[in-house]
């Protein structure tokens, strides 16, 4: 019997949801790490049970937590970062020069092929690896260093990488993202990067259509189709049929295209998801009304699902790495909200439910089907 | 070179992590300062490493506070002897996270 387990991570703990195929029945357990900031958790897909936390706070720092047994136990593992040599300077809001600090790990992303072997993406952004499980972190530091890191400056929310995709298909081959940056592209392991930015418009840099500077909010693709990209940029929804070499705007008839999360149908590559988001300043949903999209043309045209869904009176925000989708027949949707709510969809969008509705703010919410 | 153990009380979270009781008994080489002892933790309790003072600076971190016989040290050279009350385990040398909410 297949089984769902959902890990979400949010601003006092970690949560862990499971249910059996039908998703109906729901099983909560948590809060683990309690009080601590949980930005990310992820499990491994050659090893299920092996699942990592980006455990962070205020007072004490980072912590990476691992687990060997789907989250019962965790271990703490090594939360050195240390930047590859003299970290620079990038740009602070003001425009001037300010050196790179490590603050957080935003997101971790377990290896494909290597069992042992994990990428976090961090805050201030670089990209780092860790080939014994977390016990120790380098730095790929030719992300940093390719040329355009001294022009690279914050988001509101701080200057993250966020998005880590791993193409199945060749391993040497990543994708990243970075609030304020943009995409980026390594063909050689994380060795050499290049931007991968041409067809984004960004008002809120001098030059709409710079090499670098844009907010990516998150990039999704399906494993089968590696060279098509989705995107959701602070504005505006995109979409890359060329691994990210130009991109084209697929916003179409969305209300708002404004958004942070952004997925793609376990099953069917031109199905893509967004939560609409009202505006940069405004972070909520239209009229109080929380509606997923839903695209089955690879974007452009757009239907909003609203089933199950709360219609007035809602205020949330869904963040950037707090969507995700199971593999089951048919595909079920996840999402979590800065309200506390995780909402689940097992029949593709089409309806939803919510599997607890009081948890702390929401940060990431990442789902893996065991079979 | 000679050892002493003194009594150090960690934050809450802290002793979750370590996962240790309110009050450790920590041997400490040589002369008690606030780098000996932090030195003798991490070796004991190596998940703490970070989370007190930064791996690289090793600078305390910035909403922690260190307090040992009603007085704040957290000010105090890291190298300082910490006070004779504390060197002989009478008092303990307390980490303590600063104040937060409202």
């Amino acid at each position: 019997m297949s089984k769902v387990r959902v890990l979400v991570g949010t601003r006092k703990g970690a949560f862990i949801l499971t249910a059996d195929g039908k998703r109906e029945k729901w099983d909560v357990s948590g809060p683990h790490f309690a009080g601590w900031e949980i930005y990310h958790m992820k499990g491994s897909p050659l090893d299920p049970d092996r699942l990592y936390a980006s455990q962070s706070s205020g007072w004490f720092g980072q912590l990476i937590q691992r687990s060997s047994d789907g989250g019962k136990t965790w271990e703490p593992v090594g939360n050195k970062f240390t930047y590859d040599g003299i970290p620079g300077t990038h740009q602070w809001y003001d425009g001037t020069p300010h050196p790179w600090e490590f603050k957080r790990v935003w997101h971790l992303e377990p290896s494909l092929t290597e069992a042992d072997t994990i990428y976090a993406g961090v805050e201030d952004a670089a990209m780092f690896r860790s080939t014994d499980a977390g016990q120790t972190w380098e730095e790929l530091s030719g992300l940093r260093k390719h040329g355009s890191g001294p022009r690279w400056a914050p988001g509101a929310g701080g200057m993250g990488l966020h998005t880590i995709l791993i193409d199945p298909k060749n391993p040497q081959r990543m994708f990243i993202a970075i609030s304020a940056a943009g995409a980026f592209r390594t063909d050689d392991g994380g060795q050499t990067w290049q931007p991968i930015n041409q067809g984004l418009r960004s008002q809120h840099i001098p030059d709409p259509t710079a090499e670098v500077g844009h907010c990516v909010h998150r990039i999704a693709m399906h494993p089968s189709r590696p060279n098509v990209l989705f995107m959701q940029k602070h504005w505006d929804v995109m979409r890359s049929d060329n691994s990210g070499d130009s991109w084209q705007e697929v916003s179409g008839n969305l209300p708002t295209d404004f958004g942070f999360p952004i997925d793609v149908h376990a099953h069917e590559p031109e199905t893509i998801y967004v939560v609409p988001i009202k505006s940069d300043s405004e972070h909520f949903p239209i009229d109080g009304k929380l509606s997923v999209y839903r695209s089955r043309t690879g974007g452009n045209e757009w239907e909003p699902l609203t089933k199950g869904l709360p219609q007035s009176n809602c205020y949330v925000n869904v963040l950037r790495d707090a969507m995700s989708v199971d593999s089951l027949d048919s595909c079920g949707v996840y999402f979590g909200t800065t309200g506390g709510q995780v909402y689940a969809s097992a029949d593709a969008g089409d309806s939803w439910a919510p599997i607890v509705r009081d948890l702390p703010a929401v940060l990431s919410v990442e789902v893996q089907t065991l079979r | 070179m000679t050892s002493t153990v003194i009594q150090v009380v960690l934050p809450q979270h802290l002793r979750t992590l370590a996962r240790v009781g309110a009050e450790i008994s920590l041997e400490v080489e040589g002369e008690v300062t606030q780098r000996s002892v932090l030195n003798a933790l991490e070796v004991r309790y190596p998940m703490l490493c970070g989370t007190i003072r930064d791996h690289v600076t090793q600078e305390r971190r910035p909403f922690l506070r260190f307090f040992a016989c009603q007085e704040d040290l957290s000010h105090d050279s890291p190298d300082a002897p910490l006070p004779r009350d504390v060197a002989t385990g009478k008092e303990p040398f307390l980490i303590v996270g600063a104040i937060a909410g409202g």
